[in-house]
């Protein structure tokens, strides 16, 4: 989530009044944006010899881009407040009837498609209104436009400009002018080295670096305006002194591109000489059939219904209760004239976050206050409580498992590759493990196909813990399985460790005993039942196994017998010296593991 | 030791009907012996002692010197009578010593045993008494004096030290005899069959010390709040969810909650994608074989995959079911990229998904792992544990959220909650839940909560009026307020101390 830092006194001023800081809490609370902080009472910055002003940090649902300036915010708790009416935008053409214009080739097309144009006229800047407008078009390249990828911003002083505007694309070498506050002149190719290692700049440039044609903008004196989504001209930079400002916004993507211009304009055009009003741009797109006056501002309008606002906010509200909710969250909205259970509402250019009826009934609910909600318990349906047969089967062989003497630890599922296996002398098939494609540490390179390095891990990290230590683990691991849509699945096992100054072998193979006459197995050997196998559901019996995790004749496969179906479910032994010298480990060991799921 | 003590106690008592100074009867024995000794006995009323602790004065080093061959100032006298005919200063450290000239020479002074004639030192009189050294001697002997102000200066001179000596005065107790009797530790089934309990001596139980430490096997704490969680649930209606599936799609993990595919959440910076497998299948009907498939879930009723996969697309890139959609081209492959799931709420979408084929009241929650490609610090690591629940009905309220909720935190000892509107990709409303905290004194946000977007619902199958709640939680959060816990890595992972898991009592989240 975004967090914006607004003046505390400027916004108090457009609020008309002084909040405390829990009064102004409560009041984001409702509205349903955070007060991070207040600064009043912390140490602030000191910026040119002079201490910054307290700052408000207010955070902002990812959805609300209306919400990302001190501007809209403030309009928006006026709004709430019902201080404030929602400001009528009007798109205002020249006096001379001669719309600017942005022509775009179709070259384009191959690296960056879409654009969209605006101009604000006689635009009164201050310190703070500049650095407002700066800021929101960082938080919007940042958010909706995915660090410039999808949409950027340029920002011109249309009296250093002339247009008609063309929009177009070119080889790098081709395209020469001066960036953005340098001096010299530089082509495409030189300017991606140039800003190779710029703190800020570097991280946009592979958006476009790699391409044969780069994207420009340049005015009908072929001067460049900008290198979407990298750069402007040094030429056309606006300043605290600007006064009328075009504003070119290109894009990957129609719908975000429509969203940033709606913020830009609706956002800054209330410091127009006329507030709220902002001359349009002609886009000449035939080739890709977008050509058309930009921007579109006009409130989308739509109905939603009486009854189904009423029924999810648990409310019995006239329509015209419903419409001054709606008010209060920047709509215009009344009650339909054809329909008594539907309202036709006007959602405004900023409520881009508006998709469905469901969001306007969650405005009628925020303006009525949701603590102040009717509370009900649901109890109109009974329904039956049940467990996860694989959970309940765990918890028996958890619970035995500890009141036989174990301690239950919870280790990580994922690991290293060679935790997994070569550490535990385990040769990878490629057809075993899941594998992660971008971990930020090697210590997670797979899901761990084996409960054992987790118990290793935890005796290792547990030395100084007195011995002998019984730990164990009933907990998932999971398997390449590609005959399932999700080309994997998970296996719930059971593992044990002893670790002490005998190799306690005797006392896991005791354990296994205890937990196979739990789930009512019976032990045989061969043809000889050492239970009484009528009284049992299964039968369970060892077989001694070579396997290098174990140390030589000391280790066991775990066979069962389950409704006449032999399966092989684990193993247990010593293990090998190899392995505990990789995991660190002093003392002897012996593991236990097995799958519990063939008891189901 | 002890025991041949406790028999000298006996026997000196058999002499003697009146009490008995240890000092008298054991003089060289250390007091410490004598108390244990004596507690012995005491606890079995066969004597019954007093302490009694006066000062004692004893020598330094320094003090016993001056006892034995005279005080500094004597010794100045000495060698200044000595030398006939007046004694030059300078040779006085050479005759004494350097100590005793210094200390020597200023006492004698102020004595008038010697005066002081240009650079020589000469007697006034013929004899003197050395006070200091007669004192030491009096105190060597009888450790006291009488004097008060002497007692004060010799301490000052550091010459003695005052002490605490602890003597016991001891006499016949109830249950006086020559002999300990014959103790018995323990009740043992011989004294049962025999009878003998009936005239043993049991040696006396120490009620002061811990019983034996019982070995224990013992559960983790975390599991042991999830089974707080999970009681909580069952006590409600709930029925557990299928989640042993860490392995998602893009599909069911983001695109079926109506996720946009250029979502943050979607990052390689926050999702974990897997590398080896690659590629998923589209959705499709699970393997009838499937172990894991609960039973409830199997419908007569085959559901359409790919009309829900459609759906999905149509409501991402164009809109449908009412609503505008986001309006970008949708990816069927990033859709298809298999992912390590970051939410328990891709099952709970598959299990309504299913709910489609029959739709009817439920109430489903789930308690599991979810992973997140995280930094790793105190409050962040790459697993933890997701709380979700979900109740699907006909007719339900944002107050009956709100309620439930109530309810629900109420069994885990929060009664005080409010809400905040939030921003969910799959729920609208959505709320935040704040919780308020008698311990810290502040509301703290306990979890979220929503009714799923209709995008997401009606895209299944599932009826227009049908509402669903969603909430969640991570496990970890709570469990780190509640037990003040600073760092998850104490709490989750092969860090966590074992003495700790052993240690930690039974949990009972209402009153806790």
């Amino acid at each position: 989530m975004p967090t914006i830092s607004v003046d505390k006194a400027a916004l108090f001023k457009e609020l008309g009044r002084d909040y405390t800081t829990e009064e102004f809490d409560e009041l984001c609370f409702e509205f349903g944006i955070e007060l991070d902080e207040d600064t009043t009472n912390s140490d602030r910055p000191i910026v040119d010899g002079k201490q910054e002003a307290p700052q408000l940090k207010i955070e902002i649902p990812a959805n609300r881009y209306d919400l990302l300036c001190f501007e809209g915010i403030a309009l928006m708790l006026n709004i709430f407040l019902e201080r404030k009416p929602l400001p009528e935008y009007k798109l205002v053409p020249p006096a001379n009837g001669q719309m600017q214009q942005i022509i775009v080739k179709e070259d384009t097309t191959k690296i960056r498609p879409y654009v969209s144009g605006a101009i604000l006229r006689n635009v009164k800047f201050d310190q703070a209104r500049y650095e407002s407008f700066i800021a929101l078009q960082d938080k919007l390249h940042q958010n909706l436009a995915r660090q410039r990828t999808l949409v950027s911003i340029g920002t011109h002083d249309l009296d250093t400009v002339q247009g008609p505007f063309t929009y177009e694309a070119h080889p790098p070498k081709d395209i020469k002018f001066t960036p953005l506050n340098q001096t010299e002149e530089m082509d495409g190719e030189e300017l991606m080295n140039f800003y190779e290692k710029h703190p800020q700049l570097s991280k946009y440039l592979h958006i476009i670096r790699d391409s044969p044609v780069y994207p420009v903008i340049y005015d009908s004196k072929r001067t460049v305006c900008s290198l979407p989504p990298i750069i402007n001209s040094d030429r056309s930079k606006i300043g605290l002194h600007t006064t009328n400002i075009f504003i070119e916004i290109t894009a990957l993507d129609k719908t975000k591109l429509d969203i940033v211009t709606k913020m830009m304009v609706t956002m800054f055009s209330q410091y127009t000489a006329e507030p709220f009003t902002i001359e349009p741009v002609q886009i000449v797109s035939d080739h890709n059939k977008m050509t058309r006056v930009s921007p579109d501002i006009t409130p989308r309008t739509t109905q939603a219904e009486v009854s189904y606002i009423n029924q999810c906010c648990g409310l019995n509200l006239s329509p015209t209760e419903i419409c001054s909710r709606l008010t209060k969250m920047a709509y215009r909205a009344k009650p339909s004239t054809n329909n008594p259970d539907t309202i036709d509402v006007e959602i405004p250019a900023t409520r881009a976050d508006v998709l469905h009826q469901c969001d306007i009934m969650e405005d009628v609910a925020i303006a009525y206050g949701f603590n102040s909600l009717p509370r009900a318990f649901p109890d109109i349906s009974g329904t039956v409580a049940k467990p996860l047969p694989i959970n309940k089967l765990s918890d028996i062989v958890r619970v035995e498992t500890a009141m036989a003497g174990w301690s239950e630890v919870m280790p990580l599922i994922l690991c290293s590759h060679d935790e997994n296996f070569g550490w535990l002398n385990r040769k990878d098939d490629g057809n075993t493990a899941v594998k992660l494609a971008n971990p930020k540490t090697l210590e997670f390179q797979v899901v761990r196909t084996s409960l054992l390095p987790g118990l290793l891990k935890t005796i290792g990290e547990n030395k100084s813990h007195a011995i002998p230590m019984k730990i164990f683990e009933v907990s998932d691991v999971a398997f390449k399985d590609l005959s399932l849509e999700r080309k994997s699945r998970n296996e719930r096992h059971f593992a044990a460790a002893f670790y002490g100054k005998s190799s306690g072998f005797e006392v896991v193979h005791g354990l296994l005993d205890r937990i196979m006459a739990m789930l009512k197995s019976a032990c045989i050997t061969g043809e000889e039942g050492l239970d009484n196998t009528a009284a049992s559901d299964s039968q369970y019996w060892i077989k001694e196994l070579n396997d290098p995790t174990y140390f030589p004749g000391h280790a066991a496969s775990i066979h069962v017998r389950i409704a006449g179906k032999e399966s092989v479910i684990g193993t247990f032994g010593i293990l090998h010296p190899t392995v505990l010298e990789k995991y660190g480990l002093k003392y002897p060991t012996s593991t236990l593991e097995l799958n519990v799921e063939a008891f189901l | 030791m002890a025991s041949d003590l406790t028999k000298a106690v006996l026997d000196a008592l058999f002499a003697s009907d009146a009490p008995i100074l240890s000092s008298d009867a054991f003089p060289s024995i250390p007091s410490s012996n004598v108390k244990s000794a004596l507690d012995r006995l005491g606890t079995r009323d066969m004597v019954e002692f007093e302490t009694i602790s006066t000062d004692v004065l004893t020598l330094t080093a320094e003090g016993e010197e001056i006892a034995a061959n005279g005080s500094h100032e004597a010794k100045v006298f000495a060698a200044v009578v000595a030398a006939m005919d007046g004694l030059k200063i300078t040779e006085l450290p050479g005759i004494v010593g350097k100590d005793n000239a210094k200390v020597g020479q200023g006492n004698a002074f102020k004595r008038g045993w010697i005066k002081k004639d240009n650079d020589l030192l000469r007697a006034t009189t013929d004899s003197i008494v050395d006070e200091t050294q007669q004192q030491l001697l009096t105190v060597q002997k009888t450790k006291t004096l009488a004097d008060g102000k002497a007692i004060a200066d010799l301490k000052r001179r550091k010459l003695i030290v005052m002490s605490k000596e602890i003597v016991y005065k001891f006499s016949k107790g109830p249950k006086y005899a020559r002999e300990i009797p014959k103790e018995e530790t323990d009740l043992t089934p011989e004294m049962i069959a025999s009878g003998s309990w009936k005239t043993a001596q049991f040696k006396p139980y120490n009620f002061n010390a811990k019983g034996a430490p019982t070995k224990a096997g013992t559960l983790h704490p975390l599991n042991k709040v999830r089974q707080e969680f999970r009681n909580i649930f069952f006590e409600m209606g709930f029925e557990e969810m299928p989640t042993n599936r860490f392995v998602e799609t893009g599909f069911w993990n983001f695109d079926a909650l109506f996720v946009p595919q250029q979502h943050p959440a979607r990052d390689l910076q926050d999702t974990f994608y897997i590398s080896d497998p690659l590629k998923a299948d589209g959705p499709r009907e699970d393997s009838p074989n499937d172990p894991h498939l609960p039973k409830s879930l199997k419908s007569d009723k085959p559901l359409n995959y790919q009309q829900y996969w459609d759906n999905v697309k149509e409501v991402h890139q164009n809109g449908k079911f009412g609503s505008i959609g986001y309006r970008y081209p949708w990816n069927a492959d990033e859709s298809l990229r298999l992912v390590l799931r970051t939410h328990t709420t891709s099952i709970s979408t598959y299990m309504l998904h299913k709910l489609a084929a029959n739709p009817r009241p439920v109430r489903y929650f789930s308690i599991d792992r979810v992973f997140r490609n995280e930094a790793v610090d105190a409050t962040h690591l790459a697993e933890f544990h997701q709380i979700e629940g979900v109740i699907a009905d006909f007719g339900l309220t944002l107050g009956g959220l709100i309620g439930f909720m109530e309810v629900f935190f109420a069994k885990m000892g929060i009664h005080q909650l409010r809400f905040k509107p939030a921003y969910n990709p799959y729920t609208e409303p959505s709320m935040e839940i704040f919780g308020y905290h008698e311990g810290l004194g502040k509301w703290v946000e306990i979890g979220n909560s929503g009714m799923f977007r209709p995008e997401m619902l009606e895209a299944m199958g599932l009826p227009k009026d049908m509402r669903v709640y969603g909430w969640g939680l991570s496990l970890e959060r709570p469990t780190m307020i509640k037990y003040a816990v600073s760092n998850i890595r104490e709490l989750l992972g092969h860090k966590v101390d074992l003495d700790f898991i052993e240690t930690n009592p039974a949990i009972r989240l209402e009153k806790d």
